[in-house]
């Protein structure tokens, strides 16, 4: 049964040898060249796991893999019960709800100390299970790396999530978020990846063109 | 009838429109700096604007058949862009508005190309791609203001194409520039070379595809045109990868394209094909308007100055790094 369709993979809720799994296929695009749909879709098929099991050794829920299959850019993983963090986070209140930012905080940052970049932190990734757990999920885009700029950059992804979706509680959610993060990275290696995402957020504009 | 007139100055183009409020454009003429040494120096480009303002500004009112004293507000790009150009154009604007006695209104350039989009396609509330020298954005409407779905990590899509242009040795003429010479030789490219592909949630990084691409290029080993194809094949893949995950997050029914680098035709091809596969409209927004353009901050002039929105003199600096979020747009809603 087709679960979601999103732009760059369609998640299908399967019944596998018994058990409830996901299947995430990710379908050949169209407009990309055969030769670069192949190299990328094979690419994340096959990063996509391995950072979700670095992410549960460093004690961050995901999903656990049951099969990849890299030719078909198939993967075949556990599916997690419970709600997307985006659709509950309003339905919240404003303790409850800094409670479970400070708690994806956290989480964020024990996954940076373990040099994993997520690459994609939206709160459609992230689901929050009946007992309490946040499941991380869609690595895709993930990488790994201990680089200021990657640090930077995911938490750019996750600040401008509460901007552009969430911007009715940007002030105590995106700071929640902040808070946890800085209780696992430290305030000094959190305090350069602020820095980071300022000068992020200053790029990109209108560079500085060689000048002569 | 009641009419505005907008100025752009943001990079090298110094331009100037003339719109009747009910959405006409009178005029649209444009003065454009060329380097001869590559890049925009952007005191360079500011001289060039102060001496075309008398030239523009006339060829616009004998375009628009119409006097000065016919202008019933005067709008300029307040940012973001280059302060030297920035400054020039405000500085003719605020002359302007305080000689013929008419209100001022400072106009965000980014959300400027939106408008006249909208406008001249008929598109009424799309998922934006704005690529150009200067930026790369996508952007779509929620909640009161234009918001950030993605956009780059460092260097813009045009100025990536550029820099590789002139590593290349090519150098832009009259009305052809680099991007389009990079266009064509691409065009007659077969073989595929493998460039970093660097897509980070909805947002995009180009330089080190810009790095490897140009090692490769002296290394001299592959032809231009295969490098060249490679190049806008991994780039034009990422911008529409991005574009695809903003149409299926935001559920829009329209995708709009526009900015300088709209015009080339494997972009459009790319954007086309994931229009259709979500159902959408797919608007390309044709060249005069996808340039930066004087008849945009004249248009969105109109709509602002409808809605109230004005600035005195004294408090029209202009804005380096305004970004389109920070913008209310009160004529959406």
């Amino acid at each position: 049964m087709l679960m979601k369709k999103g732009a760059e993979a369609r998640l299908f809720l399967e019944e596998w040898h018994g058990r409830k799994v996901i299947m995430k296929k990710r379908l050949p695009k169209k407009y990309r060249l055969p030769q670069l749909d192949e190299r990328i879709r094979s690419y994340r098929t096959l990063h996509e796991p391995q950072l979700m099991h670095q992410s549960k050794e460093a004690g961050v829920p995901t999903p656990t893999i049951f099969l990849v299959d890299v030719k078909e850019a198939n993967i075949v993983m556990e599916f997690i019960e419970g709600e997307q963090v985006k659709k509950i986070l309003h339905t919240l209140t404003t303790e409850e709800r800094r409670k479970l930012c400070n708690h994806i905080g956290v989480s964020i940052g024990t996954l940076h100390n373990h040099g994993i970049i997520h690459g994609d932190l939206t709160t459609s990734n992230m689901i929050l299970t009946p007992h309490e757990k946040i499941v991380f999920v869609d690595f895709g885009l993930g990488e790994f790396s201990t680089e200021l700029e990657a640090r930077g950059v995911d938490l750019h992804l996750m600040k401008r999530v509460f901007q552009s979706t969430h911007y009715d509680c940007v002030e105590d959610g995106f700071e929640a978020v902040w808070t946890g993060y800085a209780e696992a990275v430290g305030e000094e290696s959190a305090g350069d990846v602020s820095k980071k995402i300022v000068e992020i957020e200053e790029r990109g504009r209108y560079i500085r063109r060689e000048e002569t | 009838m009641s009419c505005c007139l907008g100025i752009e100055s943001t990079a090298d183009d110094f331009s100037v429109g003339i719109l009747s409020f009910d959405g006409e454009v009178l005029a649209n003429v444009t003065s454009t700096y060329i380097s001869e040494s590559g890049g925009i120096h952007p005191r360079e480009a500011a001289q060039h604007h102060a001496k075309n303002v008398g030239i523009v500004l006339r060829e616009a009112f004998r375009e628009a058949g119409m006097r000065p004293g016919d202008i019933a507000v005067v709008a300029f790009s307040q940012g973001p862009g280059m302060g030297p150009c920035l400054r020039t154009g405000a500085t003719a604007a605020r002359a302007l508005a305080s000689y013929l006695d008419v209100p001022l209104v400072g106009v965000n350039h980014l959300i400027a190309h939106i408008e006249i989009g909208k406008l001249t396609t008929g598109a009424k509330d799309p998922v934006t791609l704005f690529v150009s020298g200067g930026n790369t954005l996508v952007s779509a409407f929620d909640a009161g203001r234009y918001r950030i779905f993605g956009e780059t990590l460092d260097i813009a899509i045009g100025n990536c194409i550029d820099v590789f242009a002139r590593e290349a040795g090519l150098r832009p003429k009259e009305r052809m520039p680099v991007a389009a010479m990079v266009e064509a030789l691409a065009s007659r490219g077969r073989i595929l070379i493998p460039l970093p592909y660097t897509v980070k949630g909805m947002d995009l990084s180009f330089s080190g595809l810009l790095t490897a691409a140009t090692d490769l290029l002296h290394e001299g080993r592959h032809p231009l045109e295969d490098l060249c194809y490679s190049l806008q094949e991994g780039v034009f893949s990422m911008l529409t990868e991005v574009t695809e995950r903003a149409l299926a997050h935001t559920e829009k029914t329209e995708v709009l394209l526009t900015g300088g680098v709209a015009a080339n035709a494997r972009l459009q091809s790319m954007l086309k094909i994931i229009a259709e596969e979500h159902e959408a409209r797919f608007c390309v927004v044709s060249k005069q308007f996808a340039m930066d353009n004087g008849a945009m901050i004249a248009w969105t002039g109109i709509l602002a100055y409808q809605h109230g929105l004005k600035v005195p003199i004294e408090k029209s600096f202009i804005k380096l790094k305004w970004r389109v979020n920070e913008v209310d747009v009160p004529w959406m809603d």
